[in-house]
């Protein structure tokens, strides 16, 4: 409940914020929308050269993509730990944080909370609307059920990876380049990982499991049975995962000796 | 004078050299996106011979190179140069003896030069043993390569400069540094070559300074390009050096007349 009202007072605070620097907020809203449409070109460029891609057509490659997007604008809403080395350690603020009663981490997502990401769960929910009917998918009674449960354990999934890598910059002192990086690969797991070879399978299943945030859990709803057991395993992936961040976050907020002033 | 602009690159060189986890982590990664690169077009190429005039083993190779070159001219002068604005220590790096946009671009240098011994040359190396790259065997083509990729450096980081001194007119130019990453991306061939664009896509694409980033160097070291069409390259490459020096030079005056400082 504590909680809830400080999310409430924050996203207040965020509204004020914004509406200081109006044009800004529609630059933003539409450069996410176009980092969206600069993947979506790459599928359909893909398509104008090839009918299948490891045996997936078009319309499920772009269902795979619309779910993709699902729960990676509710992770950028709540969770967004890009600059948190320069912001926090670096210039000390993470000393302010830790003097507040409420759970330091919690905080740390509540400053940076970015509302306008969710646009790209909304036309990412429209894309998988599409292409489903498009591939005349039956509208099932856990499909709805399904989709939350899965949207949630994708985003334990990212919130459990980018906290673990984050948490890393409690013990280097390095601006961490780490993540923007990591943005690269995450959009790997959108793609059939069947095309790939086992060591890369393996590392984007078991290691930095984001086939568990775009094919595996889509799959399901495609109907495709080869992949089920793998949808399945998403909400124990998403709980493992978070639960990796969370250690590893609170091992590092306990080695953490404040820095700059 | 001079002097104090090469220390400029020393000194971003040995800032680099002190962050060694960036370092091994960025030399997986990227050898990482180049595998992944290589499978996904292996299986759009399936038993295809050739897309947009680029062979099987020409994709694998451009792929790399792109990838490679990437790691050589990637820079986040764009972000630096905004968090100076919105801090307000612009304020002083504008009353000092030097020009602020050369020594951003100096900066860049010396974080290129990093880059290039610590990740683009080890990471080259793995790629080649891992993958069936093909690379030229004429030292022309090698010495026009390097040549080449010093311009994409030249011209990424002109950009970069552009959007970072867009801060002084849009505040918080998060949005736009976001577009910009995405578009220099996709834009510039890294992901798709040009030619297997739309041609209308493809058509606008020519006309814009992204390509001279990492298609047309791919693609003359792919050897798709040969001869007198290296040259047309290098031309397009300078041209747009050329051109991308107005936007900087107008925005450096016209940000030292509206210079506000918003805290700090």
């Amino acid at each position: 409940m504590y909680y809830l009202g400080l999310l409430i007072e924050y996203l207040k605070n965020y509204m004020k914020t914004r509406l200081t620097y109006r044009a800004d907020f529609w630059v933003e809203v539409i450069s996410d929308l176009l980092f969206q449409a600069t993947n979506f070109i790459f599928i359909l460029v893909i398509f104008m050269h090839t009918d299948s891609l490891g045996g997936w057509n078009q319309n499920e490659v772009v269902f795979v993509y619309g779910f993709f997007m699902v729960p990676f604008g509710v992770f950028s809403c709540f969770v967004n730990m890009w600059g948190f080395s320069e912001r926090y350690i670096v210039k000390g603020e993470m000393d302010r944080i830790l003097t507040r009663p409420a759970h330091n981490l919690f905080q740390i997502f509540l400053e940076n909370v970015d509302p306008p990401s969710l646009f790209g769960s909304i036309i990412g929910l429209t894309i998988m609307a599409i292409s489903g009917s498009n591939l005349g998918l039956p509208f099932e009674w856990w499909t709805i059920p399904m989709l939350i449960i899965l949207t949630l354990s994708a985003v334990a999934i990212y919130t459990g990876i980018y906290t673990t890598l984050t948490s890393l910059s409690f013990y280097s002192d390095a601006p961490t380049g780490i993540l923007p990086l990591m943005y690269n690969i995450q959009t790997y797991g959108r793609y059939p990982v069947t095309i790939y070879n086992r060591a890369i399978q393996v590392l984007l299943t078991w290691i930095i499991p984001f086939a568990f945030v775009g094919i595996y859990p889509a799959a399901l709803f495609l109907h495709r049975d080869e992949m089920r057991t793998m949808a399945l395993l998403t909400p124990v992936v998403g709980a493992v995962f978070l639960g990796i961040g969370l250690t590893a976050w609170s091992y590092g907020v306990k080695k953490y000796k404040g820095a700059g002033s | 004078m001079l002097g104090a602009y090469f220390d400029f690159i020393r000194i971003r060189f040995l800032t680099m050299l002190a962050y060694r986890v960036n370092y091994y982590s960025g030399i997986l990664i990227y050898t990482l996106n180049i595998g992944v690169n290589y499978f996904t077009w292996k299986a759009i190429y399936g038993g295809g011979e050739s897309l947009g005039g680029f062979t099987g083993a020409q994709m694998t190779t451009y792929v790399a190179v792109s990838w490679m070159a990437r790691a050589f001219y990637f820079n986040n002068l764009d972000r630096e140069i905004s968090t100076d604005i919105r801090d307000g220590s612009i304020a002083i790096q504008f009353i000092r003896p030097y020009n602020y946009v050369l020594v951003k671009m100096m900066q860049g240098l010396g974080e290129g030069m990093f880059r290039f011994m610590m990740l683009m040359l080890p990471g080259m190396i793995i790629a080649i043993l891992l993958f069936p790259v093909q690379l030229p065997t004429e030292l022309s083509a090698w010495a026009g390569f390097l040549v080449m990729l010093f311009f994409s450096f030249l011209i990424s980081s002109q950009i970069n400069i552009i959007t970072g001194l867009s801060a002084f007119f849009v505040e918080n130019n998060e949005g736009m540094m976001r577009m910009k990453r995405v578009v220099v991306d996709l834009f510039s061939g890294l992901i798709v070559p040009i030619t297997l664009f739309p041609d209308w896509l493809s058509s606008v694409l020519k006309v814009l300074p992204f390509q001279a980033i990492t298609y047309l160097p791919g693609s003359v070291f792919t050897g798709r390009v040969q001869g007198v069409g290296i040259w047309n390259v290098l031309g397009i490459q300078v041209i747009w050096f050329l051109i991308l020096l107005v936007p900087i030079v107008w925005l450096y005056h016209a940000a030292r007349q509206r210079l506000f400082v918003q805290g700090g």
